[in-house]
Formats: structure tokens, C-alpha cells, sequence
């Protein structure tokens, strides 16, 4: 492992603590008094909605396919990790590893979903694939108002709320830095070959099909992540929320934080979930903003606020470091290879 | 590239590298390639030549599975390539470049080259995942590799460069590193010359002669550079309307009238002039500049396949 690389996991893993304790600190000394669970929701709200928008940038950003039915490979995980727990309340395991085993079934039901879906679609390109998540995502939403194992179109209640924040925080960190790291490799890189050029890339010995539909598989199963949250979470759900309008905010938040930016999903992920909650009197103007923001970035900011840019905590320390004057020799080189290596984790 | 010449020794020395049986590919009523038949010996650089609509890309997309052939077959090495999908013929050792450039634009040169190494490179995603030593030493070997490559083809100080933004003539360069990369025994050019100067033409024959040198790799050019052709194909082989209309060493087809009529009558005089200077007899600077430029039309030509979005890649 190279120096830089060891150091800047290191700052990144200080970074990610820092702001955990950050966290810790603001909710557990109690100043938003009786208003903290308010807060907390608020907070685990946007961690699942940052593994919902960065596992799409994987498909948007990344493939450089749209889906449209993100929210269908949600609803798989909320329903199948429910459905678990529930089956198995009584059997005494403690609410840590029944949440971390919920979040398991969630992500490989969705993950399963996705594969059985990707393996005829990913035949398709652009519009017709888009088309077909989203028929994809309605069919699931019809298909869990009927079974009667998902509350039969009524409200899905009674699930166990084992959606801590804290737990939520690391779950979010996880996530967010295992897609990191795979698109920071061969994987990544072949991904994106395809998408600037897949006939060029299956001359050049890719196997186009299967790296699209093992990262379908990768997307899915972390949206089913996000799901088995959102259901531990809300502890009551009804197909219906999850919903075309659904799917297509999450490609919204994708499109205005910049397709193929870590950084833009997981920022455009926080406020625009955070934001209408926070102010209530307008959430129910969300959709109208959403259009004028999008409408506003897409003119300003073809590529998205943040376009391809990734975040860099240690090229930022870098940057104060040097600004105040003492920086060692060979930066330039140095800066650029920390950028690439370096993030990691840093939420 | 030791290792390939190890897999090359085991195979007899009589078997081609290439060999295409009475191959052929109709689309509807057009037959695009009627019974092309073909042998590439190993190191053997063989031109493919023939007017625009001849049906030389269709020939590159029938060799590379893109199409499948309605007849006939080929073997690489012996062994039979039909009906494999395009990256598994990649994987046999057959690579090839775009007649319209076709790279990863909104990536590095380097990471070009490196896509095209994906198939050797062997680290799980649990490795890159918890970034283990394999992931690293696998990435920093691939690296020094793709830098070799990129040496030969002379873009080594480009390599953090974005694809779209190198000019023309280095992108066509960086199809032939990349398509280097495969690790292949037979290397297909699609019209490499096309929009190149006369010196990057010339930058481009060293590079074929290199890489020929050093990896003992086979080629088939498509060229419309007449000079280019003649002075470094050991064979050539002509087709027109699908058919294969001559075979032979660039002074027998400089000298064939069939050739001559279907080909070059088009052209103008000074052109069959310039190939027969070519061949042998007079070669001077400018001639190769004339012939380029005698074909100002060719050069344009993939740009407008490419706008035209024909199914032909
Ligand atoms: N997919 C296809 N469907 C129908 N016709 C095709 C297809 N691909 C190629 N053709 C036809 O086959 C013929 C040969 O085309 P090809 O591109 O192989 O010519 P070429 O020799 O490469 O010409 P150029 O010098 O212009 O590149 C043309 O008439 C072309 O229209
Ligand atoms: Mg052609």
C-alpha cells in the first residue's frame, strides 16, 4: 500500500470519527431539548437517502444508464427485511444483529431482484431501459398490494424500530465507502469504459454484458440496504410510497448533485432531504422546488452542481496546510495522487 | 509479452495465425463479403485494400464477431472463432481499431489502455474493496505496462491526458496502444493514416514496424494511403464490391489491371503513378505527401460514417 494512500485512509477514517462524535455530541447533550428524535429522524432520513442516490449514481453516473425505478429495488428491501424480522421477533436475538441481518436480507433480496431484472434488461440501452425500470417498479408496487404477506395494500405496521441513528451513521459510512472503493478499481474503471464506449469496449476484451449487470446487482443491493433502514426506521409502510415520484426524486437528487460525484449524491442527498423536513410549512411545495432547482442546475451546470468532482479531505488539509505557507517540496505530484487515492469515507 | 511467445512456440510453425475459409456476409440481398478467403503468417503484415463501400471494415467486424458470418469460417491459431462474441475473440488474440475513432473520451490515456488490460489483471473486488497488497501490486504493474505501450506509441508524457482532448493523429495512436493492450497475436488497422499528416504518417510506419519487432505480432491493414501500403505490407490482397479481386506483393498489384481499373481507374493519374513510384521504382518525399493528398475525400470519411450512424463500426 503507498504511503499517501495509507495516510490519507487514515485522515479519512479521523474524519468520518470527527463527525460521528460531532453527531454524538449535538444529540446527546440534549440542546435541541425535547426536539432531538425529531432531529435524529431527520438525520437518519438522510443517511438512507445518501445510499439511495449514491447506489443510483452507480447506474447514472458510473454505467451512464437512467433508471427510473430505484425506488422498486427500495420497496424489495424494506418488504423482504421486514417480512424477516418479523418472522423471526421472538427468537431472543439481540436488536444489533437482528438490524445488521436485516439489512443483509434487504440488500440480498433487492440485490436477487435486481439480477432477475438486469439479466433481460440490460439488453436494452437509454430510453427502453429506463422504460422498463420503471414498469419494473410498478409492477413490484402492484405485486406488494396484493400479497398478503406485505399488508395486502393496507399499511405494514408492527415492524420492529431498530433504526438507531448511530447505527445508521456507520451502516451509511460503510455503504458509501465499499461503492467508493469499487469504483476506484478495475471494476470502476471497465464500468466506465462501457459507458463511453461500449462497443469499443467489448473490442478491447470486456465482457460489456456482465459488468452491467453485476453493477444492476451492486445498485440494487444497496438500495435494498436503504429499504431494510427506511422500514426499521418508519416501523409502518404502504407500497405506495414507493412510487414513480419516488424513484424519479432520487434521480433528481443524482442529476443536480452531478452524475458520477460521490460528493454531489451524498450533499444533494442530505439537503434535499433534510430541507423540506426541517421546513415543514414548505414540504409541500418539494416537487415545485425540485423542478426549479433542477431546471436552474441544468442550465448553469450541465454536469450537475458538482460535476465529476470527488471531495478530497485530504487534499483540503493539504490546501490549508499550504496555504499557511510551509508546504514540503513535490506537492503538485503529491496533491494529485492523494485526490485519487484519498476520500475514501469522508461523508 | 515474454509469456506470449511462449503460447506462440507451442503451435506448429506451419499454422497461420489467421486463416479465413470462404468467408462471407450478405445483409439482405447485398453480399458485403463473398468468399473471402485469407492466411496471416506469424509477424506477417498483410493490407487489405478496396474502394470506399468495398467492404473492408465489414471483413474487421466479420474477424472481430461483431457480425456473424453467414459463411465460411476462420481460425486464429487453428482454432475455429466462429459465433464467439466479440471479447471472447479479444481473449483469443485477435485486437483491432476503429475506422472512426472510437475511445473512452472522458478518460485518462493511461486508464485507456488500462481498460483494455482488465482481462489479465486478476484481483477480486474483496481485494480492491479492503485495498490488499494483490490490488496494489496488480494496478502498479498494470500501470508500468500501459506506460510501455504508451512509450511505443509515443504518448508516454500524455497520460494523465483526457482521450477527447489529444489531437487527432495521437488519438489514432492511443487505439493502437490501447488495442495493444489486449495482448493479442493479430492486430487489425482500421485506415490507422486517415487524417494524419505526412509526418504522422510516417511516425505511424515506424510504430507498425516497432511493434511488429518487438511483440512478433501479425497485422492486417486497411489503408487508403497508397505509399503507406506499399511500403509496408509484405502481401496485399484486394477487394471490390466483396469480391477479392488480386492477391499478390505490392509491385504485382501496382502492376494489375484489374486492380488498376477497379481501384485506381477512379483515381486520378497522378495516383497510379505515385503507387507505382511507391512500389519501387522512384520513391521520392513527395510522393507519399501527393498520395495523400491526392484523397482528400478518404481522409474525411470517418467523420461522416460516424455522423451518418451506420450500423458499420
Ligand atoms: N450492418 C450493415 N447492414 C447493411 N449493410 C451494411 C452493414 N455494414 C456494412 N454494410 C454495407 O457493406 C458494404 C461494405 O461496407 P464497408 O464499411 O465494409 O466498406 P469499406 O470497404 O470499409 O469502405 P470504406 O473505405 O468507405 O471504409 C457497404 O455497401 C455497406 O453499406
Ligand atoms: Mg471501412
Amino acid at each position: 500500500m503507498p504511503k499517501s494512500a495509507k495516510v490519507s485512509s487514515l485522515i479519512n477514517l479521523i474524519g468520518v470519527f470527527a463527525l460521528y462524535f460531532l453527531f454524538l455530541a449535538i444529540f446527546e447533550s440534549g440542546i435541541f431539548g425535547a426536539k432531538t428524535d425529531y432531529f435524529k429522524g431527520i438525520a437518519t432520513t438522510a443517511c438512507y437517502t445518501i445510499i439511495m442516490v449514491t447506489s443510483l449514481n452507480l447506474l447514472v453516473g458510473i454505467m451512464g444508464e437512467f433508471s427510473l425505478g430505484h425506488a422498486g429495488f427500495m420497496s424489495v428491501g424494506a418488504y423482504a427485511s421486514a417480512v424477516f424480522t418479523n418472522a423471526i421477533a421472538n427468537s431472543g436475538i439481540p436488536d444489533f444483529p437482528m438490524f445488521l441481518l436485516a439489512l443483509l436480507v434487504g440488500g440480498a433480496a433487492a440485490a436477487l431482484t435486481g439480477f432477475l431484472v438486469g439479466v433481460p434488461a440490460l439488453k436494452l440501452r437509454g430510453d427502453y431501459l429506463c422504460i422498463v425500470t420503471v414498469a419494473f417498479a410498478e409492477i413490484i408496487r402492484v405485486c406488494f398490494t396484493n400479497f398478503k404477506i406485505t399488508g395486502g395494500g393496507r399499511t405494514m405496521s408492527g415492524i420492529a424500530k431498530l433504526s438507531d441513528f448511530y447505527w445508521v451513521y456507520w451502516v451509511t459510512v460503510v455503504c458509501v465507502t465499499l461503492m467508493f472503493l469499487l469504483i476506484r478499481s478495475r471494476f470502476g474503471r471497465t464500468v466506465r469504459a462501457i459507458r463511453e464506449d461500449y462497443i469499443a469496449a467489448e473490442a478491447s476484451g470486456v465482457n460489456v454484458t456482465f459488468y452491467k449487470v453485476a453493477t444492476f446487482t451492486i445498485s440494487a443491493f444497496f438500495a435494498g440496504v436503504a429499504g431494510a433502514i427506511y422500514a426499521h426506521y418508519m416501523t409502518a409502510m404502504i407500497p405506495t410510497s414507493f412510487n414513480f415520484a419516488y424513484s424519479a426524486e432520487f434521480l433528481t437528487e443524482v442529476i443536480i448533485g452531478g452524475a458520477g460525484s460521490m460528493t454531489g449524491s451524498i450533499i444533494g442527498a442530505t439537503f434535499l432531504s433534510a430541507l423540506p423536513e426541517a421546513m415543514r410549512t414548505f414540504a409541500r411545495y418539494r416537487m415545485l422546488a425540485y423542478s426549479i432547482v433542477l431546471v436552474i442546475v441544468m442550465i448553469f451546470r450541465p454536469g450537475g452542481i458538482f460535476g465529476t468532482w470527488e471531495f478530497s479531505l485530504t487534499r483540503l488539509l493539504k490546501k490549508i496546510f499550504r496555504v499557511k505557507g510551509t508546504a514540503p517540496g513535490g506537492k503538485g505530484a503529491d496533491a494529485a495522487k492523494a485526490g485519487k487515492t484519498g476520500k475514501g469515507a469522508s461523508v | 509479452m515474454t509469456e506470449k511467445k511462449a503460447v506462440s512456440a507451442e503451435v506448429p510453425k506451419e499454422t497461420p495465425v489467421l486463416k479465413a475459409v470462404h468467408l462471407g456476409i450478405s445483409f439482405g440481398g447485398l453480399k458485403a463479403v463473398d468468399d473471402f478467403n485469407m492466411e496471416i503468417g506469424r509477424s506477417e503484415l498483410v493490407g487489405l485494400i478496396g474502394p470506399n463501400g468495398a467492404g473492408k471494415t465489414t471483413v474487421f467486424n466479420l474477424l472481430t464477431g461483431v457480425y456473424k458470418p453467414t459463411e465460411g469460417a476462420f481460425y486464429l491459431n487453428g482454432k475455429k472463432m466462429n459465433g464467439r462474441k466479440t471479447y471472447q475473440v479479444v481473449e483469443e488474440g485477435i485486437a483491432r481499431t476503429f475506422q472512426n475513432i472510437r475511445l473512452f473520451k472522458k478518460m485518462t490515456v493511461l486508464e485507456n489502455v488500462k481498460v483494455a488490460m482488465n482481462k489479465d489483471m486478476h484481483y477480486s473486488p474483496l481485494a480492491s474493496i479492503f485495498r490488499t497488497n494483490s490490488f496494489w501490486r496488480e494496478e502498479h504493474d498494470t500501470d508500468e505496462r500501459a506506460m510501455e505501450l504508451l512509450d511505443i506509441v509515443g504518448l508516454g508524457d500524455k497520460k494523465d491526458a483526457m482521450a477527447m482532448n489529444l489531437p487527432y493523429g495521437q488519438q489514432r495512436k492511443l487505439e493502437i496502444a490501447r488495442a495493444l493492450g489486449t495482448n493479442m497475436r493479430l492486430l487489425l488497422l482500421d485506415e490507422p493514416a486517415a487524417g494524419m499528416n505526412p509526418v504522422e504518417t510516417d511516425e505511424l510506419l515506424d510504430i507498425i514496424n516497432n511493434i511488429r519487432r518487438t511483440f512478433g505480432i501479425s497485422v492486417l491493414l486497411i489503408e487508403h494511403d497508397m505509399s503507406l501500403v506499399m511500403r509496408v505490407c509484405e502481401r496485399i490482397q484486394v477487394i471490390d464490391y466483396g469480391v477479392t479481386i488480386a492477391k499478390g506483393t505490392p509491385e504485382e498489384i501496382a502492376h494489375n489491371p484489374r486492380v488498376i481499373e477497379a481501384y485506381l481507374g477512379k483515381q486520378a493519374e497522378k495516383e497510379v503513378l505515385n503507387m507505382k513510384d511507391a512500389s519501387g521504382h522512384v520513391i521520392g518525399e513527395e510522393g507519399s505527401a501527393a498520395a495523400a493528398d491526392a484523397e482528400p475525400d478518404k481522409a474525411e470519411k470517418p467523420d461522416e460514417t460516424a455522423g451518418a450512424g451506420t450500423p458499420n463500426r
